[in-house]
C-alpha cells in the first residue's frame, strides 16, 4: 500500500492521467464514429436507400451514447488545470488557455447545437439540413479535438512565446506559429486519424457480431463495407503522421525517443527495437548493462524513422544526460549538470531582476534580466535535483510504444483481408475473421491509451518541455486531499462506465431496426 | 485605439456577461432540483425532462466557455481559485459529472442503477451545481483566504505563486451567510425561472397550474435572500485599488458606489431587478399570462452581469483576499497579456454568429412542444 503514501505530485498526476484516460476511452470514438455515421447518412442522401438511413441511426443512437461521458470527463479535465496545476495555469495560462477558450466558443456550442438537431431534427428538418448538422456535429468534434491538441502540442513544443519577469509567466507573442507549428500538425492529424481507426474498428466488430449472430446481415454487410474501407484509409495514414511523430520527438524530444527505445547508448545507425523485454538487471542510466534482452530488431531503422538517415546519430539516455553530441540543429549538446546550472543561473536571475526593480535599480535589473534571457531556454532544469529526474519511466514507455505500434499493424491487416473478404468473398462464412475483428474492438481502445501514454509519460519529467517540470507546475494543496478526489473520479468514472458500457451492448443488440418508441413521432419525414 | 486597459475591461465585460448567462440557464439546474417535488404524476414529470434536456448542454457548455474565457483573460483568477478553493470546485465539478450522464443514461435501457437513481444525480446536480455556484459568486464580494507571491517562483523547493490560507480549501466559503444567501438566491432564482419556463412551455395545463403555485415558495425566499444580500453588501465594505499605486484598501459602500459612479451600470442593475420581478408578479398575477420568462429571464442575465461589473469596475479588486489585501486580484493584476487578449477579442467576434446560429437552428426546429423525448430513438 506504499501508493498511498505517494507525494502530492504522484497523487496529482496519477488524478490527471486517469481523468485523462477516461476521457479518451470515449473522444476517439466520438470522432471515428461520427465520419462513419457522417458518410452513411451522405449515401443515405445520395442515393435514397432507407437501409443507409437506418444504418446512420444505428450508428448515431451509439454515438449519443458515448458522447455524454466524454462530456463529463472532459469538463473534469479542464477545470483540474486549475484546481491540480495552479503554477502551471499562471506560468503559461497566457498562451494555454487562449486555445481552450477558443475550443469552448467554436467547438463546443457548435456541438451543443447540431447534435441536438442531428438527434431530434430527423422529423422536422430537410434531408439536406439534416445532413448539414451531422457533418457540423462531426465538424464540432474535430475543431474542438485541434484546440486541444494544439494546446497539448505546445507544452511538448513551446514555440512563440516570451517569458516576462515582471508579471512572471510565459506570454503568447505569435498566435500562428502556436498553431501551425509542425509538432501541433502532426499532433493534430495523428491523434484524429487514429479515433478514426477506432471508430472503424469499432464499426467493424459491432458488425461481424451480428453476422456471428446471423441477424441484419444486409445493414452488418453495408456497415463493414464503410468500416473497412475508412479504416485502411485511416491505418495507412495513421502509418504516415506516426513517421511525423517519430521525426518530431527525435528533433524536439529526445529523451522520449531514447525512454522509446530504451536507448542508453547512442550511436549511428541505431536499429529500431521489434520486440524486447527490458532486462531487470538495469538499474542504473550509467551501469553498463545491456537493456533489452531477447530482442528482434530493425537494423538502423530508428535512425531513419527519427532523421529520415539510416546512419543519423540517435542519442541514448546515457549521451543526453552527459551531453557533448552534436543536436540536430548543429550545436552541442550540454550535459545534465551544465542545463541544471543554467537553470539555477536563469531562477536566481529572476529573483535578482524583481528585488532590482523593486529597489528601483534599473541598471542591476538590466543585468539580471539579460542573464535570465540567456539562459531562459534552460529554467526547468532549475529544478531537478538529479540527472534521474530527467528520465521518464522507461518501462511504461518502451512497452506502451510497442503495444501501440504492434497492434496497429495488426489493424491494418485486420482492415484489409476484412475488407477483400467483404468485397471479393462471403465474409459471412470467414467465422475465424468475424471473432477477430470482434476482439479487436477493446484492442483499438488499448492502442489508443497506450500511445497517449508515450506521449504523456515519455516526456516526464516536464509539464511544459524544458520550462517547467511537473513539481513546479502543482497546485499547493495537501495529497490527501487529491487522494480523495482521486478515488471519488476513480469510482464514479468506473461506475459510469460499467453503466454505459451495458447500455452501449444493449443498444447493439436491440439492432439498426429497433423501432422508434409509439407517439415520439409527431410528423411524417419530409 | 485598443489599449491594454480597455481590453482587460471588454474580457471583464464578456466574463460578466457569461456569467449572466449561465446564471439564467441554470433553470435548468433549477427544475432538477423540483424533480421529485413539482410534477403530480410521471406525465408531467417526463414533459420536465423533455423541455429540460434539450437545454442541459448549453448550461453545460457555457459553464465550460465561463472556465475557458476565465482561463484566457483571467488566469491568475483560474490559478489561485480553482487551486486554492479545491473542495468547492470539486463538489461543483462532481454535480456537474453526476448530470452531463444522466440526461442521456436515464431512460436507456440497461442503465444498471435504474431511471431513479439518475433522477436522485440530476436532484443533486440541481441543488449543490445552483448553491455552490452561488456561493462561489459570494466570496467575489467576501473575500477569500488566498495569498499571491509570484517571487515563490524561485524558491525551488516551495515553486507555488498562489497559496490558500486553511486546510478547507473552499469549503469555509460556505459557512459565511453572507455567501450562502447568494447561494440560497441563486438555487431559489434557478427555480423560479425554471416554473416560469415550464409555465411557458409546457402544454400540460395541469402543470403549469401547479407551477404557478410552486412560485410564491420559490420565488418568495429567492427575493428575501437576495435583498439581504444586496443590502448586506451595499451597506458593507468593498475592496477597492488605487488607480495610481495598484495598493488595494477596504473602502466603506464601494459597491454602492460603483453603482452610482457608474450610472449605466446601476441603471442596468436596477432595470434587470425590475426585469426579474415583472417577470414574477406578472406570472403570479394573470393566470392567462406565459411569457413571464422572457422578462425574468433578460433580467437576470441583466442583474447578475451589472454585479459582476460592480465586483470588477471602477477600480476594485473582483476576487479580494481576506489573507492578504494586496494580494487581491483586480482585472489589471489578474489578466492575460495585451497580445492574448487581443487575439482573444477577435475570437470573441464570432461569438454573436455562434449565437446567431443557434437561435437560427432552433427557430428552425419549431416550437419545443413539436418533439419529445425519446424521439431520437
Amino acid at each position: 500500500m506504499g501508493f498511498l503514501t505517494a507525494s502530492l505530485v504522484e497523487w496529482s498526476r496519477a488524478q490527471f492521467a486517469m481523468t485523462a484516460m477516461y476521457h479518451w476511452v470515449f473522444v476517439p470514438l466520438t470522432l471515428g464514429l461520427g465520419v462513419v455515421m457522417a458518410v452513411m447518412e451522405t449515401l443515405y442522401v445520395r442515393t435514397g436507400r432507407e437501409e443507409w438511413r437506418m444504418a446512420a441511426r444505428f450508428w448515431m443512437r451509439l454515438f449519443g451514447i458515448n458522447f455524454a461521458f466524454g462530456v463529463a470527463t472532459g469538463l473534469v479535465l479542464e477545470f483540474q488545470f486549475g484546481t491540480n496545476w495552479s503554477n502551471y495555469s499562471w506560468f503559461v495560462g497566457d498562451i494555454f488557455g487562449a486555445p481552450l477558450a477558443i475550443e469552448a466558443i467554436l467547438a463546443f456550442f457548435m456541438e451543443a447545437t447540431f447534435i441536438s438537431l442531428m438527434f431530434f431534427g430527423w422529423k422536422k428538418l430537410s434531408r439536406g439540413a439534416h445532413l448539414a448538422s451531422t457533418w457540423l456535429t462531426v465538424a464540432g468534434a474535430t475543431i474542438s479535438a485541434l484546440w486541444i491538441l494544439v494546446a497539448n502540442a505546445w507544452m511538448q513544443y513551446p514555440v512563440g512565446m516570451e517569458f516576462n519577469p515582471d508579471t512572471v509567466r510565459n506570454e503568447m507573442h505569435d498566435f500562428w506559429s502556436i498553431l501551425l507549428s509542425p509538432v501541433a500538425i502532426n499532433k493534430f492529424s495523428h491523434t484524429v486519424l487514429s479515433g478514426w481507426v477506432l471508430g472503424a474498428l469499432f464499426v467493424t466488430g459491432v458488425s461481424a457480431w451480428f453476422l456471428l449472430r446471423r441477424r441484419n446481415t444486409d445493414f452488418a454487410l453495408r456497415s463493414l463495407k464503410v468500416g473497412t474501407a475508412f479504416g485502411v484509409a485511416a491505418s495507412l495514414l495513421v502509418i504516415a503522421t506516426g513517421h511525423g511523430s517519430a521525426t518530431n520527438v527525435a528533433r524536439y524530444q529526445p529523451m522520449k525517443l531514447a525512454a522509446m527505445e530504451a536507448l542508453y547508448d547512442g550511436y549511428e545507425g541505431v536499429e529500431l527495437v521489434g520486440v524486447g523485454i527490458l532486462n531487470p538487471q538495469k538499474e542504473s542510466w550509467d551501469d553498463g548493462v545491456q537493456p533489452v534482452v531477447g530482442r528482434i530488431a530493425f537494423p538502423k531503422m530508428l535512425s531513419f524513422l527519427g532523421f529520415s538517415d539510416f546512419n543519423a546519430f540517435v542519442p541514448g539516455i546515457r549521451d543526453i544526460i552527459e551531453g557533448g553530441y552534436e543536436m540536430p540543429d548543429g550545436r552541442e549538446a550540454l550535459s545534465f549538470e551544465e542545463m541544471q546550472a543554467r537553470g539555477r543561473l536563469a531562477i536566481q536571475a529572476l529573483a535578482e531582476y524583481r528585488s532590482a526593480v523593486e529597489a528601483g535599480d534599473a541598471a542591476a535589473a538590466a543585468v539580471h534580466k539579460e542573464e535570465l534571457r540567456r539562459n531562459y531556454a534552460y529554467f526547468g532544469y532549475g529544478y531537478l535535483e538529479t540527472p534521474e529526474a530527467l528520465i521518464p519511466p522507461v518501462g511504461l514507455t518502451f512497452y506502451s510504444f510497442r503495444i501501440m505500434v504492434v497492434l496497429g499493424m495488426w489493424f491494418i491487416l485486420l482492415f484489409l483481408v476484412a475488407g477483400f473478404c467483404v468485397w471479393k468473398r462471403d465474409i459471412a462464412r470467414q467465422r475465424w475473421l468475424l471473432w477477430a475483428a470482434l476482439l479487436t474492438v477493446p484492442l483499438g481502445y488499448l492502442a489508443g491509451e497506450a500511445g497517449w501514454v508515450v506521449a504523456e509519460v515519455g516526456r516526464q519529467p516536464w509539464a511544459i518541455q524544458d520550462i517547467l517540470p511537473v513539481q513546479a507546475a502543482i497546485s499547493s494543496i495537501s495529497a490527501e486531499s487529491v487522494r480523495l478526489t482521486f478515488f471519488i473520479f476513480l469510482v464514479l468514472f468506473s461506475v459510469l462506465l460499467v453503466a454505459e458500457v451495458r447500455i452501449m451492448l444493449r443498444q447493439i443488440k436491440r439492432g439498426p431496426d429497433a423501432t422508434v418508441p409509439a407517439g415520439t413521432i409527431d410528423k411524417p419525414e419530409k | 485605439m485598443i489599449t491594454y486597459s480597455f481590453l482587460q475591461h471588454y474580457w471583464w465585460f464578456l466574463i460578466s456577461l457569461l456569467g449572466g448567462l449561465l446564471a439564467f440557464l441554470l433553470f435548468v439546474q433549477g427544475g432538477q432540483s423540483m424533480l421529485f417535488s413539482l410534477p403530480g404524476n410521471d406525465g408531467q414529470k417526463k414533459i420536465m425532462l423533455s423541455l429540460l434536456g434539450r437545454k442541459w448542454e448549453y448550461t453545460f457548455t457555457t459553464l465550460v466557455t465561463f472556465g475557458g474565457a476565465l482561463f484566457a483573460s483571467f488566469p491568475l483568477f483560474y490559478s489561485t481559485s480553482f487551486g486554492g478553493a479545491y473542495w468547492l470546485w470539486m463538489l461543483i465539478l462532481l454535480s456537474f459529472v453526476l448530470q452531463a450522464v444522466s440526461y442521456e443514461f436515464r431512460s436507456r435501457p440497461g442503465n444498471v442503477f435504474g431511471t431513479k437513481t439518475y433522477d436522485i444525480f440530476l436532484f443533486i446536480n440541481g441543488l449543490l451545481g445552483t448553491l455552490l455556484i452561488g456561493v462561489v459568486v459570494g466570496t467575489f464580494f467576501t473575500g477569500s483566504d488566498f495569498t499571491v507571491a509570484r517571487d515563490n517562483i524561485t524558491t525551488v523547493g516551495a515553486p507555488v505563486i498562489s497559496r490558500w490560507g486553511n486546510a478547507w480549501h473552499g469549503l469555509e466559503a460556505v459557512a459565511d451567510p453572507r455567501n450562502l444567501c447568494l447561494g440560497a438566491a441563486m438555487l431559489f432564482l434557478a427555480r423560479t425561472l425554471a416554473l416560469l419556463l415550464f409555465i411557458n412551455r409546457a402544454g400540460d395545463e395541469a402543470l403549469r397550474a401547479r407551477c404557478r403555485r410552486g412560485l410564491w415558495c420559490n420565488a418568495l425566499p429567492f427575493v428575501v435572500f437576495f435583498l439581504v444580500f444586496v443590502v448586506w453588501t451595499f451597506l458593507g465594505n468593498g475592496y477597492a485599488v488605487d488607480a495610481a499605486t495598484g495598493e488595494v484598501v477596504v473602502q466603506r459602500h464601494k459597491y454602492f458606489l460603483n453603482m452610482v459612479e457608474m450610472p449605466a451600470v446601476g441603471i442596468a442593475f436596477l432595470l434587470g431587478v425590475a426585469g426579474v420581478l415583472y417577470g414574477i408578479v406578472v406570472s403570479l398575477a394573470c393566470a392567462g399570462v406565459r411569457h413571464g420568462i422572457w422578462a425574468a429571464g433578460i433580467g437576470t442575465v441583466v442583474t447578475v452581469a451589472s454585479l459582476l461589473l460592480t465586483a470588477g469596475y471602477n477600480g476594485t479588486a473582483f476576487y479580494p483576499s481576506n489573507a492578504d489585501l494586496q494580494s487581491s486580484l483586480t482585472i489589471f493584476n489578474a489578466s492575460s497579456s495585451f497580445f492574448t487578449l487581443k487575439v482573444m477579442s477577435v475570437v470573441s467576434l464570432l461569438i454573436p454568429f455562434v449565437l446567431a446560429y443557434i437561435v437560427y437552428a432552433w427557430r428552425y426546429m419549431g416550437p419545443y412542444e413539436n418533439y419529445r423525448m425519446g424521439e431520437m430513438l
